[in-house]
């Protein structure tokens, strides 16, 4: 099984998220980084796949050249080869994203071999665009589901299952195809020691990617309008449980 | 792609804004409206028609429910040996809509099936798509003004958004489902559509209900849980505070990484929005991933250890202390009150 991730660079925000001066960026200069949540989960899906079915894990970043650590990041969990496509820094919008990812994907199964699947995160942790993996899928010319909370991979085709309204959509789908997952198809393992060393080693096979303006552009981001002032504290340790056991009661709580 | 042959293209108003109108047990979904509101918005004073595509056929409330939200012309779409959700069939219909019409944006609501089918949309016509919208206008025929949720609604972006049609959609928990203040009588026609094999390749082949107890999503209160539980065993007290307020227990995604709880308990921005009369987060310090999962909350309180954590500045009120005692105290005085 030839099983290719894509994942994103993504600040550590926190409690707060601070705003650089121009408005137009997240001020990461205090932050840790780390992959997308959902992506986490895509790169521990990819290696139990490959670990039971046997093949290769590849997984693939659009970033500056910071992101190479995400790239070793997932190679200590057991990815097995790693593939940069390295940006100046600059944001890229999603169509622009998901050319410059059809383009290596093109390139990479040219010289070995096709992928039966690609795994992406839902959406991103930081821009939440919801639509990166489904442009690759159309691109690409193969079938593609979303918000995939369950994979049973097959040799030639795959169930998906996602949550809707209480219950599992079920999906059966030939390869090779794309899946988006979400947090909550598995528990992501920690890196091992010898995991981290070997990480160490993997080479980052880099392409460069020249970033250009999409159609939809930022103006400037801004912290949403919510209250920020201070809880009303009922009171420490049980002194508090009468108000607040009034409180239910007038809000109907207790009906 | 058909229309019913009573109509003639020529009686139908060209442009418009399309909005993809989704179903739940109780008729026309709470997060369409919501989507709905958005789209009525950028029909604006021009006099755009607001028309709903809808898969099925409509009832007589739901009808009723389009009229009040302004919508113009609603097509049940119908397709032609299809009876499951298929994104791509899906997608298709609505883009064969869109065309037809001649709409000047699409619009649908940002749920999973919302995102995923104007995703599609995106790709199949290469036009840009800016998800979970707050509100939009447009600056010309061919741009649109929007600000949009980012990281899971604690920050907003304003955007430009240039390609016709727009691809929008509407953060379900952003904007709120607004009436029209001028309700429109409704039109409905029928769009059948004729999935092709490339489109059936993604079908659900099967629903699996799991059913049970109080859906996190829709319940009326909600006691979290975050690290400052301690244990999965720490759990058990939250557990029968839950039970005595006919509660769901929502976690944060630190229990779920400490393997304490399933993820389906997970509230935030990876896991489940909530939208309960209560939340009662105990021991969750307040980052912004819970955060962005509890916004829609009506009465917040917290009950953590430290006075200082996040969650006190967007609580309503707190109680200071330690879980371990609180809590059993909290059951008993609801237990002797339910007694007096």
């Amino acid at each position: 099984m030839n099983v290719l991730v894509c994942v994103k660079r993504v600040a550590m925000v926190g409690s707060r998220i601070v705003l650089t001066a121009d408005e137009r960026e997240v001020d990461v200069r205090q932050l840790g980084f780390t992959m997308s949540p959902h992506e986490e989960c895509a790169v521990e899906e990819a290696i139990r796949i490959v670990e039971h079915h046997g093949g290769i894990v590849t997984v693939m970043t659009l970033g500056p050249s910071e992101a190479s650590e995400q790239l070793r990041d997932a190679a200590s969990l057991g990815a097995t080869r790693l593939v940069h496509l390295v940006s100046d820094g600059r944001e890229w919008d999603p169509v622009a994203t998901a050319e410059a990812i059809v383009s290596a994907v093109w390139s990479l199964e040219a010289g070995s071999g096709s992928f039966d699947l690609i795994l992406f995160g839902n959406e991103a942790a930081d821009s939440g665009d919801y639509q990166v993996g489904v442009r690759v899928a159309q691109a690409l010319g193969r079938p593609s589901v979303s918000g995939v909370k369950r994979l049973e991979v097959g040799e030639h085709a795959l169930e998906a299952r996602r949550e809707y309204r209480g219950g599992e959509e079920l999906y059966e789908i030939s390869l090779p195809c794309v899946i988006a997952v979400k947090e909550g198809i598995n528990l992501p393992r920690y890196p091992s020691l010898p995991g981290r060393m070997r990480a160490k080693k993997v080479i980052v096979e880099e392409i460069p990617v020249e970033w250009r303006e999409g159609s939809l552009r930022t103006v400037k981001l801004r912290v949403p309008e919510e209250r920020h002032d201070r809880a009303e504290v009922l009171g420490v340790g049980v002194d508090g449980v009468g108000a607040l056991v009034a409180l239910f009661e007038q809000w109907g709580i207790l009906a | 792609m058909s229309v019913v042959r009573s109509q003639t293209l020529s009686e139908i108003a060209r442009g418009g804004v399309l909005c993809f109108v989704e179903r739940d047990d109780d008729g026309l979904a709470d997060v369409s409206l919501r989507a709905l509101t958005l789209a009525r918005g950028l029909c604006g004073a021009v006099g755009r028609t607001l028309v709903a595509a809808v898969m099925g056929e409509l009832g007589a409330s739901e009808t009723q429910t389009l009229s009040q939200f302004g919508v113009g012309d609603a097509y049940q779409v119908v397709f032609d040996d299809l009876d499951a959700y298929s994104p791509s069939a899906w997608a298709t219909a609505l883009l064969d809509l869109a065309e037809m019409l001649g709409s000047d944006a699409l619009v649908a609501a940002g749920s999973d099936r919302g995102q995923e089918i104007m995703a599609h949309v995106g790709a199949r016509t290469g036009l840009p798509m800016a998800a979970n919208c707050l509100a939009a206008s447009w600056i010309d025929s061919r741009s649109v003004q929007l600000s949009r949720q980012r990281w899971g609604g604690s920050l907003v972006e304003d955007a430009i958004l240039e390609g016709v049609p727009a691809l929008l959609t509407v953060a379900s928990d952003g904007v709120l489902a607004e009436v029209s203040p001028s309700p429109t009588p409704t039109i409905i026609r029928t769009h059948r559509s004729a999935p092709s094999d490339l489109d059936r390749r993604v079908v659900v082949s099967q629903w699996i209900n799991r059913g049970g107890g109080v859906s996190l999503a829709d319940a009326r209160v909600v006691v979290g849980g975050g690290r400052g539980v301690g244990s999965e065993e720490g759990f058990g007290a939250l557990d029968e505070l839950a039970a005595l307020l006919g509660a769901a227990v929502g976690v944060s995604r630190a229990v779920t990484s400490a393997g304490w709880r399933p993820h389906a308990q997970q509230v935030g921005q990876t896991g489940t929005k909530i939208s309960p009369e209560l939340y009662l987060a105990c021991g969750i310090s307040g980052a912004t991933q819970h955060l962005a999962g509890c916004r829609s909350a009506k009465h917040v309180v917290t009950i953590n250890t430290d006075a200082d954590a996040p969650f006190l500045s967007r609580a309503d009120y707190a109680l200071v202390g330690d879980l371990g005692v609180i809590i059993p105290a909290l059951s008993e005085a609801i237990r002797s009150r339910r007694k007096t």
